[in-house]
């Protein structure tokens, strides 16, 4: 039976990806290991290996095709004895067929598997007050966002570099970096060995001297090696020098869970900085805010710790195409305005609370969703002034939930706002478990829309 | 020229080039004597405020090793970096700091260098290019590198003085920071101060390879052993070291070879050394008696040495009595400096 190709996932996040180029013909021989395609993901271009023998029987997603959902079938390969005839009965590899998740081959096509991501509602109800009326606006992705970020910053003050594993030659581990190189040259887009502990230490020291350096962690995952430096170090001293010596410093990276990477690569590590006095930490959600914060994060004369989502790295959003666009570190937004109950999230926890407020909607309940955008300082009095309208609060968020960012917008809630509220405040968050791998239970451990759809209906008794 | 004596069954002897280092001036000998015994009688008079309850937490005296920081400061030119651990008093003085503000922040006062927020171990001085006083172990070594890293970054010609310990030796981000360094060319000198005892654990209880001169073999950095109690050795291969550093060819290590004469801090009682130990080494080996024996051996009068002694037990008693009467911080210092 013919052998159908399935666009592969190249990475762990990768839901769909160009076809740029095919390197055998129709009715060419393929051996297994022959280099077929090349396909082009958002990271990377990549080429496809062939995995079986026989002949390319007919292509089916032509070169220069975007946007292919990962399995997707591109081809077809005709084994021995087989001819154009056979092609209607092509089928999927069995193995690839396990990876499509839930959805068989055929719906493949369709919709692709994306084992949580789905493209993060980015339509926003509320206009932002930094963005002046009738700003253009230039579509980009995420990672773009940070990248142009990063090279205004760059561009205006000499004093900013950035270090970290990949993210010269390689053009970074994400492509967030791509083009620095090329631009700033190696003195100030510095590889480091993989030595999280020292090079964050290097980092701290350079900007006690006054540079302002961006350290990049390929996740903050391995930033676990360095907190001693980030926290001892970067967030102390300032305060026990009396004021002498602080840290205009950036640490950035991925944060949260990917997908299918498993525990010690899916952690969410708000909660663990915005402990920390000295810090302040940014994660942001949409596009804009990953832009406008990173150029104010790196401005900062503190040490900022800037949670970025691998998940989100190629959503698209709206940019204001402006000279010097700075969102303020510390000011939240409300992202969907509400009357019924108030919805509080960041990061990538803003793609279910939105979600919810869709599905809510249809059952007349009008969420206030805010994107906090900043965790530390923490902008309390919008949260407060919104559950003053609502009375009624969800928290919605991916790390666990134990001494979490819920548990404190929670009891900031109680402090500041008992009197207005009509139920006790509900908290989404991660399931209180190590990430699994399998996609079923990640699936489970992660907050879902459901649950935050429940908890609003619960808070509201209906 | 000897390692200390007491070192040899637990060290390597003298490895440093033959014969005596180069003779002082008089003028040098004389700053030399009049740096360490400010550092020698300031860490007295910490000692004593400490027993009187005056000074708090931890405080790790400096004595025994004075030898060590006023030789490399005199290899150094301004804008120089230096960036240490926790037994830091000697350092600072050394750099130039102010005795009274040094003394201030022992006691928790508004007039100390960190207004009384940060204490014994961590104290800084952007003027005097002293970048602390760190009371992590190791942690100023990868902060060291990076103070070096700007030098580069700067084309400023200054190179990063790090001091760590035979203790702090054996962290791991020593080693990330000597990878680095050596790697990208650092400016960096690091100065390990090899006092024998890591707290309470001698190095040949702890460290696999106790020539820490070799601690840089497997990232090709040099290295050398130097008699750390002969402050004109400590100065000679002070400028070897920046000499290497400034000519571009990255870092270089100098393994002081030295004694604490006290306990690990005011609150060990040092049962894991003998006192004919200790009272050997001060009495073969002192550093400061070397420089004095030297003086008067050159005919410099009694006299003229009492009045060095005279005008360092004055700025030591008026930091004392500064200490002591200086106010507390305001108590709405609690909220400042954490941001800026």
């Amino acid at each position: 039976m013919p052998i159908q190709v399935l666009m592969p996932a190249l990475s762990p996040t990768m839901e769909k990806g160009n076809l740029s180029k095919w390197l055998k013909k129709e009715g060419e021989t393929i051996k297994s290991g022959d280099v077929i395609a090349e396909i082009e993901t958002d990271k990377a271009t990549m080429e496809v290996e062939a995995t079986d023998e026989g002949t390319l029987g007919k292509i089916l997603i032509p070169e220069g095709t975007a946007d292919v959902a990962v399995n997707t079938p591109i081809a077809t390969i005709l084994a021995d004895g087989e001819s154009a005839d056979d092609l209607a009965k092509a089928s999927a590899p069995a193995k690839q067929e396990k990876a499509a998740e839930s959805a068989p081959p055929a719906a493949a096509k369709a919709e692709a598997p994306a084992p949580k991501a789905a493209p993060a509602p980015q339509a926003v109800a509320e206009p932002d007050p930094e963005v002046p009326a009738g700003t253009e606006m230039i579509t980009q992705t995420i990672r773009e966002a940070l990248r142009d970020a990063m090279a205004e910053e760059m561009r205006r003050d000499p004093d900013v570099f950035v270090m970290g594993e990949e993210v010269a030659e390689y053009q970074g581990a994400y492509k967030v970096t791509q083009g620095l190189l090329q631009e700033f040259g190696a003195k100030r887009v510095i590889d480091t060995p993989i030595t999280e502990h020292g090079f964050a230490g290097v980092g701290v020291g350079a900007a006690m001297t006054g540079l302002k350096p961006i350290v990049e962690f390929m996740t903050f995952n391995f930033a676990m090696q360095a907190i001693d430096q980030i926290i001892n170090s970067a967030a102390k001293t300032l305060y026990m020098s009396g004021g002498q010596m602080g840290c205009s410093i950036v640490f950035r990276g991925p944060n949260g869970a990917a997908a299918r990477v498993a525990a010690q690569h899916s952690q969410d590590y708000s909660a663990w900085y915005s402990n920390v006095p000295g810090l302040k930490v940014v994660a942001p959600f949409s596009a804009a805010d990953y832009k406008g914060l990173l150029k104010a994060a790196i401005r900062d004369p503190n040490p900022v710790i800037f949670l970025e989502n691998e998940v989100l790295y190629g959503h698209t959003g709206e940019v204001p195409k402006l000279d010097d666009f700075i969102i303020p570190i510390g000011k939240a937004r409300i992202a969907r305005s509400g009357s019924h109950v108030t919805i509080v999230s960041w990061s990538n926890g803003m793609t279910y609370a939105l979600k919810a407020a869709d599905e809510l909607a249809k059952e007349g309940i009008e969420a206030e969703v805010i994107d906090l955008r900043t965790l530390r300082p923490m902008d309390t009095e919008t949260i407060i002034n919104s559950v003053k309208k609502t009375g009624r609060a969800v928290t919605v968020e991916e790390g666990w939930a134990q001494s979490g960012v819920g548990a404190e917008i929670a009891a900031r809630i109680m402090e500041n706002a008992f009197d207005y509220l009509d139920a006790p405040v509900a908290r989404v968050s991660g399931k209180d478990v190590p990430m699994p791998y399998a996609a079923n239970l990640e699936k489970l451990a992660l907050p879902s829309v459901a649950e935050v759809v429940e908890a609003a209906k619960a808070v509201c008794y209906r | 020229m000897a390692a200390p004596k007491k070192a040899a069954a637990t060290t390597p002897q003298d490895k440093t080039d033959g014969g005596s280092p180069p003779e002082f001036t008089r003028e040098q000998e004389l700053k030399a004597l009049r740096d360490m015994l400010l550092i020698r009688r300031f860490e007295e008079k910490a000692g004593q405020l400490y027993g009187m309850g005056a000074i708090g937490g931890f405080c790790h005296l400096y004595i025994g090793q004075e030898a060590v920081v006023v030789g490399m400061q005199m290899a150094l030119k301004q804008g120089d970096q230096v960036i240490t651990g926790y037994r830091d008093h000697g350092h600072m003085l050394a750099t130039g700091m102010d005795a009274n503000g040094v003394m201030a922040e022992l006691t928790g006062r508004r007039g100390g260098y960190s207004k009384g927020k940060g204490g014994s171990m961590h104290m800084f001085s952007k003027e005097k290019h002293f970048y602390g006083g760190h009371g992590i172990v190791g942690a100023q070594v990868s902060l060291g590198t990076g103070l070096a890293f700007a030098n580069n970054y700067r084309g400023n010609g200054n190179i990063s003085v790090t001091y760590f310990g035979d203790g702090a030796a054996n962290q791991g981000q020593v080693y990330e920071s000597f990878n680095m360094a050596e790697l990208w060319k650092l400016p960096v000198i690091y100065v390990i101060e090899n006092n024998r005892y890591a707290m309470g654990t001698s190095v040949s209880r702890a460290s696999a390879q106790q020539d820490f001169s070799k601690r840089g073999a497997s990232f090709n950095i040099p290295g050398k052993q130097i008699d750390g109690m002969d402050v004109r050795a400590v100065k000679a291969a002070g400028e070897e070291a920046a000499a290497w550093c400034r000519a571009g060819k990255g870092p270089f290590i100098l393994e002081m070879q030295t004694y604490r004469y006290r306990g690990h801090s005011m609150s060990d009682p040092a049962k894991y050394r003998t006192r004919e130990e200790v009272e050997k080494v001060r009495h073969d080996q002192d550093p400061i008696e070397q420089v004095r024996n030297r003086l008067l051996a050159a005919k410099v009068s009694e006299a003229d040495l009492k009045a060095i002694d005279a005008e360092v037990r004055d700025i030591v008693n008026a930091s004392a009595d500064f200490a002591q009467h200086d106010p507390e911080p305001d108590a709405a210092e609690l909220w400042t400096d954490i941001y800026r």
